[in-house]
């Protein structure tokens, strides 16, 4: 059998009017991106934007409506047990054997893919180490935090060592130190080399781990680049947040702008609990409201966002 | 690539890791199939000398008469080898299927369908073998003491139809189970195993029924598997073993091809 070798400069993912429909319900409406192999990858949107449908076509366990697709140069209805040979998938849903221990987990899978016992074995010891979960080997599945479950489907997706890992969501629903643990070790995979494709609502996520990523949105992709050149793109340095009181009648002061902030920024954005202005200097911008005579309830000044960059795509926030 | 080693092909390598998966689960709780044994045990004591005690000879088909426990006990070890399959490929696998979502992850490895189903099918065999083999031990133990269950060297055959009869209900299980929404659905599994593991010429030969409930009879895969092994155990081969085997086995392949085909529906959309 002749092993296909993808060039370094073909694409490890290659996408074009790429589409998938369920139905009369279309949840990928014609994308079209390529990966890079050492890329990391990112798809940014909402939830129901088309992210994980996309990342199951890739994942050769949904078969594509139409539009082309290849991994690692091969078609995935043709050659699906060899694309996933090479491949490290980490689902949404952490799909642990329940019924198994921690380091039987890993064995069995290396045993699915054709691993023997003893090179399973080598590997899930390794990988445990890797994911710091030496001490749990023996222990059941069940009692595990969601952060060492997650670590555990990581370990379990690179048994094969795989030169693509596709990360679906894989931060969701972690606390905040279980969510850096996590980002620590898929910076590490990347330093080595590993192919990162990973899914996320979250634009800290995509701005830690992605050189570049697609911003999804109602089964399309609305714009691409790297964090940064999508920010500078898209919205400017600095971002100004002003929050108003509430009044008895529900509406609040911001109400009553009457266009007092006209002129002071590039955009400004009105949503129902404050409003952004979008601007090069941020307390410069503040100031000048404050001599317009707006009285803010707060007032801060951040630097701006994916969740900018998202807001000024579609006009909705990435986490409602 | 010029392959230099040799190497079973993984179509058949692969299933085997779906039984190393069981086998990883029971080795901590295997007495658990142990409970399986007993049950045909039982029905063979109760019914077979038992009953039996009362009843004396029973008429084959062939003309001939056997004591009550030489025609029952057959019918017992194609009922034990359904009963196997049907446990293992009903609940077992719709636990793993629905609630465990252990196919969810296994098909995002080199694993297929088929692999998948093909594995379940071999575990359930090998559960299943289990049962017939200590059944058929306790046969031989009774046959030691000169109470002859096994008629005929053919008897010996009798292991290889239990899988054949396994294998059949195993596929079938698995296929229905597919279909299985919910647990409350297996009471209607039960519906149809019950009637059949009663009536099915099990504890009495169906001349007892008109000819049209006869022919009904005869269509039930039981009946064939009772046919085929009794055939076996008391030495009056004919024919229609073949159509026994024909139809287990293809009511088994069947089961596996639907199987496959709809674990791609419910597992790959």
């Amino acid at each position: 059998m002749p092993e296909t070798t993808v060039p370094a400069t073909q694409p490890l993912i290659h996408a074009r009017a790429l589409t998938k429909c369920f139905g009369s319900f279309t949840a990928v409406n014609g994308i079209d991106f390529d990966v890079a192999p050492g890329e990391a990858f990112g798809f940014l949107g909402p939830n129901g934007a088309g992210k994980t449908s996309t990342m199951r076509m890739i994942g050769t366990v949904s078969p594509v409506t139409s539009g082309e697709l290849t991994v690692f140069g091969l078609d995935p209805a043709q050659h699906g047990a060899r694309i996933r040979a090479r491949l490290g998938v980490v689902p949404q849903a952490d799909t642990l054997d329940s019924e198994l221990s921690v380091l039987e987990n890993l064995l069995i899978f290396g045993r699915y893919f054709d691993l023997s016992w003893a090179e399973s074995r080598r590997r899930a010891t390794e990988l445990l180490e890797f994911v710091q979960l030496t001490e749990r080997a023996g222990d059941k599945v069940e009692p595990l935090s969601g952060g060492m479950k997650r670590r555990l489907v990581i370990a379990r997706s690179l048994i094969n060592e795989p030169s693509l890992l596709l990360l679906d969501e894989p931060t969701t629903g972690l606390d905040p130190q279980a969510r850096h643990l996590v980002w620590d070790r898929l910076y590490r995979l990347k330093q080595r080399g590993v192919t990162l494709c990973l899914t996320t609502h979250y634009m800290d996520e995509a701005e830690q781990l992605c050189d570049r990523l697609v911003v999804m949105d109602q089964a399309r992709i609305v714009a691409e680049g790297s964090p940064r050149q999508l920010i500078d793109k898209y919205v400017t340095r600095e971002v100004l947040e002003l929050r108003f009181r509430r009044n008895d009648d529900e509406t609040d002061d911001s109400a009553h702008l009457d266009g007092r902030l006209e002129g002071l920024a590039e955009r400004i954005e009105q949503l129902p609990d404050r409003v952004l202005v979008y601007t090069a200097d941020g307390e410069a911008a503040a100031a000048t409201a404050y001599e317009r005579g707006l009285r803010p309830a707060s007032v801060l000044v951040r630097r701006s966002s994916l969740e900018d960059v998202f807001l000024r795509l579609t006009g909705r926030s990435l986490v409602d | 690539m010029i392959a230099l080693r040799i190497a079973p092909p993984r179509a058949l390598t692969r299933p085997t890791r779906i039984v190393q998966r069981n086998m990883l689960v029971y080795r901590r709780s295997f007495m658990v199939i142990f409970s399986g044994f007993f049950e045909p045990l039982f029905y063979l004591f109760s019914m077979g000398f038992g009953v039996g005690a009362l009843i004396g000879n029973v008429p084959l088909a062939n003309g001939t008469s056997v004591p009550y426990a030489v025609f029952v006990a057959p019918a017992l070890l194609a009922s034990s080898a359904m009963n196997g399959a049907i446990y293992e490929t009903s609940n077992n696998f719709f636990f793993k299927l629905k609630y465990a979502k252990l196919y969810d992850a296994i098909i995002s490895t080199p694993m297929s369908l088929n692999d998948i189903a093909r594995g379940e099918v071999m575990w359930a065999l090998l559960r299943g073998s289990l049962y017939a083999i200590g059944f058929l031990v306790v046969i031989a133990v009774l046959g030691l003491a000169g109470l002859g269950l096994l008629t005929s060297p053919l008897g010996l055959l009798a292991f290889p139809a239990a899988m054949v009869v396994g294998f059949g209900f195993a596929g079938a299980g698995l296929a229905v189970t597919t279909f299985v929404r919910h647990w409350r659905d297996f009471d209607f599994v039960q519906l149809a195993i019950m009637p059949m593991f009663l009536f099915s010429g099990t504890f009495y030969p169906i001349d007892a029924y008109p000819p049209a409930l006869q022919a009904i009879v005869q269509a039930t895969p039981l009946y064939r598997g009772v046919h085929l092994i009794r055939a076996l155990t008391t030495g009056t081969p004919d024919a229609v073993l073949l159509l026994d085997v024909a139809y287990l086995l293809t009511m088994g392949l069947i089961g596996l091809a639907i199987t496959s085909r709809r674990l791609g529906k419910l597992l790959q959309s």
